[in-house]
């Protein structure tokens, strides 16, 4: 159902070609909405392991990660509870430099990012690679801040932000897809904002 | 920090345990179905905010605690939807009820406060997500700032309606006394924090855990699952306190208002 809302006119119609449907601009805002307590996780315990279906299972702390080749995203987010963010930059690495040091094996065709925290989210693998996902310890040109992820958190800015987990721990490397913490809670397997793939069933 | 993830029978689990598995099995074909709502009550609250109460016939009905979508709809087609936790408890025979505070050129909560009239139609969706919900099985200790005591309520309110014998402190947080949201239905056991102005007698400042220790010491069967709503500044602030104080994370479930 979509009927017309009695005298609702809503905002400004300001053409936003990057605005994907039922978003709005959050302008400088940017919501925190994790559901758990920040952690308090210092640089120097951080690290990040990819495994599951991989050549060789592999595992980089806070020095290792930061002597992969910088890469950084320049653009959008969009949190499927409605806010875009434009014009954001994260700095980090790619997850292909990542991911190419562990050797997807042919059968993974999945996978699942866990944080310090225990939160889960899962992705196509095809969703993580190709120039398309970073792990980031940078945002604006300074250290992520911890309620935002920090020391560092996964980048996947093409899907909706909850796949981006906070406090990146690792990737599971799968060859089925299993769902995280918010697919299980009603919210949608893969978050394409421009399909407006919100919950399960949309 | 050496992390080793294990599969089990039910897949893969990572090696840190989740703090905040979610509580309840969400129904996914109700709750993604758009369905009309018909205001049928407006009640102030506050000066800046008021419960409208919605009927909505096909409602699948809910637990203390969940959101939904609303969606507004203009002539031309521009849509606007925000998700708002419900305030009312369930079983309230086809009818919920959101308490929206007026948003400072909120396009959706303006139109709610100005434009809106008994009669009018939006549409909603869910209820949705389950990790904030409570279905009155533990003992639970509320925290809320501001409008953060709206899906609180909806948890006191199921505890009254049901007449439940678990045990449920609720903690609020306000600017002013007059801007504490349901101030008239709190029993007198409700702990009253305000940050601005207080009534004679009482002390004005923030959240401290002078205010939490006595109701973490109450200690009751099984501890207390914490349930914190409120802005980010809040949630960070009040989660911090309550795990200074021994409070173990996996029992602390944070919703922040963005």
């Amino acid at each position: 159902m979509n009927s017309t809302t009695r005298g609702f006119t809503g905002r400004p119609r300001a053409a936003r070609p990057g605005l994907p449907p039922g978003q709005y601009d959050a302008g400088d805002d940017w919501p925190v909405l994790s559901a758990e307590v920040t952690p308090d996780l210092a640089p120097a315990d951080w690290t990040f392991r990819i495994g599951g279906l991989v050549a060789q299972a592999r595992t980089w702390d806070w020095e290792q990660a930061h002597a992969l080749p910088a890469s950084a995203y320049s653009g959008d987010i969009h949190c499927v509870t409605g806010w875009s963010k434009f014009g954001v930059r994260f700095g980090g690495v790619s997850l292909d430099a990542f991911l190419d040091a562990a050797g997807p094996l042919p059968s993974a065709t999945h996978a699942v990012a866990y944080a310090h925290t225990g939160y889960t989210t899962n992705l196509p693998l095809a969703d993580l690679t190709g120039g398309r996902a970073w792990i980031v310890w940078e945002y604006g040109g300074q250290p992520l801040a911890p309620e935002h992820g920090g020391p560092a958190r996964l980048l996947v800015p093409h899907l909706y932000f909850w796949k981006s987990a906070k406090w990146i721990a690792g990737l599971e490397l799968l060859d089925h897809d299993e769902p995280g913490f918010w697919e299980r809670n009603g919210y949608h397997a893969r978050g394409n904002p421009w399909q407006e793939q919100r919950y399960s069933g949309d | 920090m050496t992390e080793t993830a294990t599969h089990t029978q039910g897949g893969f689990t990572p090696p840190v345990r989740f703090a905040v598995p979610g509580r309840i099995a969400v129904s996914e074909q109700v709750a993604t179905r758009w369905q009309t709502a018909t205001i049928t009550g407006i009640r102030r609250e506050t000066a800046r905010a008021a419960t409208f109460r919605l009927a909505v016939p096909g409602w699948a009905g809910h637990l203390p605690g969940q959101h939904l979508q609303l969606r507004l709809t203009a002539a031309d087609g521009y849509v606007a939807q925000r998700h708002y936790s419900i305030a009312s408890a369930p079983d309230d025979s086809g009818h919920i009820e959101l308490t929206l505070v007026h948003v400072e050129g909120g396009e959706v909560s303006g139109w709610f406060h100005t434009v809106a009239r008994v009669g009018d139609r939006v549409a909603v969706r869910g209820p949705l997500s389950g990790f904030f919900a409570w279905p009155g099985d533990r003992p639970a200790l509320l925290i809320g700032a501001g409008s953060g005591v709206v899906p609180l309520m909806a948890m006191v309110r199921h505890h009254r309606a049901r007449g439940l014998s678990v045990p449920l402190r609720l903690l609020v947080s306000a600017r002013s006394p007059g801007e504490l949201i349901y101030a008239r239905e709190f029993s007198p056991e409700t702990t009253r924090v305000f940050t601005r102005s207080a009534p004679a007698g009482v002390p004005v400042g923030r959240l401290a855990a002078a205010h939490l220790a006595p109701l973490l010491a109450e200690r009751p069967p099984g501890g207390w699952e914490t349930y914190v709503c409120g802005s980010n500044a809040f949630a960070e602030h009040a989660s911090r306190l309550l795990v200074a104080a021994g409070q173990p994370v996996d029992r602390i479930r944070i919703e922040r208002f963005g």
